[in-house]
């Protein structure tokens, strides 16, 4: 009797793994194209939480107190930390840290749409917790369940401590929201700002999502991005609804028959012009980040050097 | 004489004259406030995703303190000032923090060597503190003081690292020697209040932290194969108001929005 080895080929048995569940580990075989899927995938989640520390970080040292500052503190210090699980996950699929940094910085390796809009005002930072990270939970919570191993485990740890920012997010609104006029008046500006970009930040609609097909059929994906975003859509007017506040779209009307809520069109030229670089922050954020690493080149040289010569005092002395 | 064991009946009489133990607060508050905004500023910008992580960590075990230390100082004052209205509602002349810690991040090097100075102090004043006869204080320096540990073995490690690394980076630790060792000196000369507190039992005598904190130092800089820095005019004022140029921009920045929005919940 032959074998299952016998009769399918490497493409066909890894497929079988992947319809059972089974999840794909870093020495497994795996097609080249899901090798690279991945790592784009990953080094691009993980790009997004390293130049996400920039628009928060922009107003850690004007957090209006001192509690508002230290979660906020908290918060970026988090995402620093997804940030390395995430490049650790990718670096099981055979890249480097060193690589994936390279392609973020020449501009080939993307990140999210998102943070390369600015932060404005104080009520920004409650935007970008409830609504940017409640989109990103959106989209990581079932990544939990996502056929390659590291990845889904470095996803779990990720959303437990998102979902506590995006509380934290949720919060700071309803603050506002119960506060003097000029602060409820500021978390409505920013939420007229913040509505359609974390909309986009589910990606482009399924017709022209060419990746998305295979990567449900690999079960990197498990929902569409339209599915999302009526996920999310349906998820937050409501709680925007118990804020008071107004989102931005003439558009939106609950749908009986649907049982969902009906909404406008994304602005997809805005979409496109941001993911090809040309958003308001864009120029900013990577000059920032590249600057980073050039100007801490020296310190990172520092850094081997001295445990090049610890390393030869040390076996000098054993 | 300051109550032994129960700091609370200190504070609860404020009208009996607030005395020296208000103004330090006030002034070990401003000091670890100040330095975390300089830390927190280079937040998403360090030389390494793992620096950029422990110096936001630095920073905001060192809030954390600031607050503990202006809850206490509000409590003293007994007038029903917050947290908030200290932090934010004071101007550059009321702060009390050492000139060292509002110095500018200016490059890593700058920014380790001023961690590495402060730290020293620092873990060296909070072990002291831990038999103050002011239980609130002792409480505040038993948490703080395994925080400021970790601060000084990271600190210490990287004056190591870069002294010992590079011509470069010891050329970049030399110049922030250059720039920032005339402001160690104040960290340990007693101001008018501090010196009332040590008279009362309630600060240790600064010359007696002195030892251990040149005997590390020495260490630290043979370690780091860098000749000891020799006797410099040590620069004053912090402690007492008077300030660098530098502070006033750091405190438009930090209290901007209680001053444009005050009395507000946030």
């Amino acid at each position: 009797m032959e074998t299952l080895e016998q009769v399918l080929t490497p493409e066909e048995q890894f497929q079988a793994r992947i319809d059972a569940d089974v999840r794909i580990e870093p020495k497994d075989w795996m097609p080249e194209a899901y090798r690279k899927t991945l790592i784009r995938q990953i080094s691009q989640h993980a790009h997004s939480e390293l130049v996400g520390m920039l628009p928060e970080g922009n107003w850690i040292t004007r957090a209006p107190s001192l509690k508002r500052k230290s979660i906020l503190l908290a918060k970026v210090q988090d995402e620093a930390g997804h940030g390395l699980y995430l490049y650790s996950a990718a670096e099981t699929l055979g890249t480097t840290r060193d690589q994936m940094l390279a392609d973020l910085h020449s501009g080939k390796a993307k990140y999210s749409s998102i943070f390369n809009y600015p932060t404005l005002s104080w009520a920004d930072m409650g935007c970008v917790g409830w609504l940017v990270d409640g989109a990103a939970i959106l989209n990581q919570v079932p990544l939990c369940r996502t056929s390659y191993g590291p990845y889904a485990r470095a996803m779990v740890r990720v959303c437990k401590e998102e979902s506590f920012h995006q509380r934290q997010g949720f919060e700071i609104m309803q603050t506002l929201c119960e506060g003097a006029p000029e602060q409820k008046a500021m978390a409505q500006e920013a939420l007229n700002r913040w509505w359609w970009p974390t909309l986009m930040m589910f990606g482009p609609k399924d017709a022209d999502s060419p990746n998305t097909e295979q990567s449900m059929k690999w079960r990197i994906k498990r929902f569409t991005n339209d599915e999302l975003r009526q996920k999310f859509v349906d998820m937050m007017v409501p709680q925007a609804e118990f804020l008071g506040l107004t989102v931005p779209d003439e558009k939106v009307k609950w749908n009986e028959e649907r049982q969902a809520y009906d909404f406008g069109e994304v602005n997809w030229d805005e979409f496109w012009a941001v993911v090809k670089g040309n958003g308001l922050c864009n120029q900013e954020r990577l000059q920032a980040r590249a600057s980073a690493h050039e100007e801490g080149a020296w310190v990172r040289e520092a850094a081997n050097a001295h445990a090049a010569k610890r390393a030869a005092r040390e076996a000098v002395a054993a | 004489m300051l109550p032994q064991n129960d700091s609370r009946v200190a504070a609860a009489t404020p009208a009996t004259a607030p005395g020296p133990l208000f103004p330090f607060v006030l002034q070990l508050a401003d000091t670890s406030l100040i330095l975390a905004h300089r830390l927190s500023e280079w937040c998403g910008h360090g030389p390494v995703l793992e620096q950029d992580l422990a110096m936001a960590n630095i920073a905001l075990d060192l809030l954390g303190e600031a607050r503990s230390y202006y809850q206490y100082a509000a409590e003293l004052e007994g007038q029903g000032r917050t947290e908030d209205d200290l932090a934010y509602l004071r101007s550059a002349v009321e702060y009390r923090n050492p000139l060292l810690v509002e110095q500018p991040n200016n490059d890593f090097a700058h920014t380790i060597l001023r961690q590495f100075l402060f730290d020293n102090f620092h873990y060296h004043l909070l072990k002291a503190l831990l038999n103050c006869p002011d239980t609130q204080l002792a409480a505040i320096a038993e948490k703080s003081v395994k925080e400021a540990s970790y601060h000084l073995k990271w600190s210490s490690e990287w004056v190591i690292r870069l002294g010992d690394g590079t011509p470069e980076s010891r050329q970049r630790l030399e110049k922030a020697i250059a720039t920032l060792w005339r402001f160690g000196e104040e960290l340990t000369t007693a101001t008018p209040t501090e010196k009332a507190l040590q008279e009362l039992g309630v600060l240790p005598d600064y010359a007696t932290l002195l030892p251990a904190m040149q005997a590390h130092t020495a260490y630290v800089f043979a370690e780091a194969t860098l000749p000891l820095p020799g006797p410099v005019f040590g620069q004053q004022g912090g402690k007492t108001g008077r300030h660098t140029e530098h502070l006033g921009y750091l405190l438009s920045e930090l209290q901007y929005m209680q001053r444009t929005y005050p009395g507000l919940t946030w």
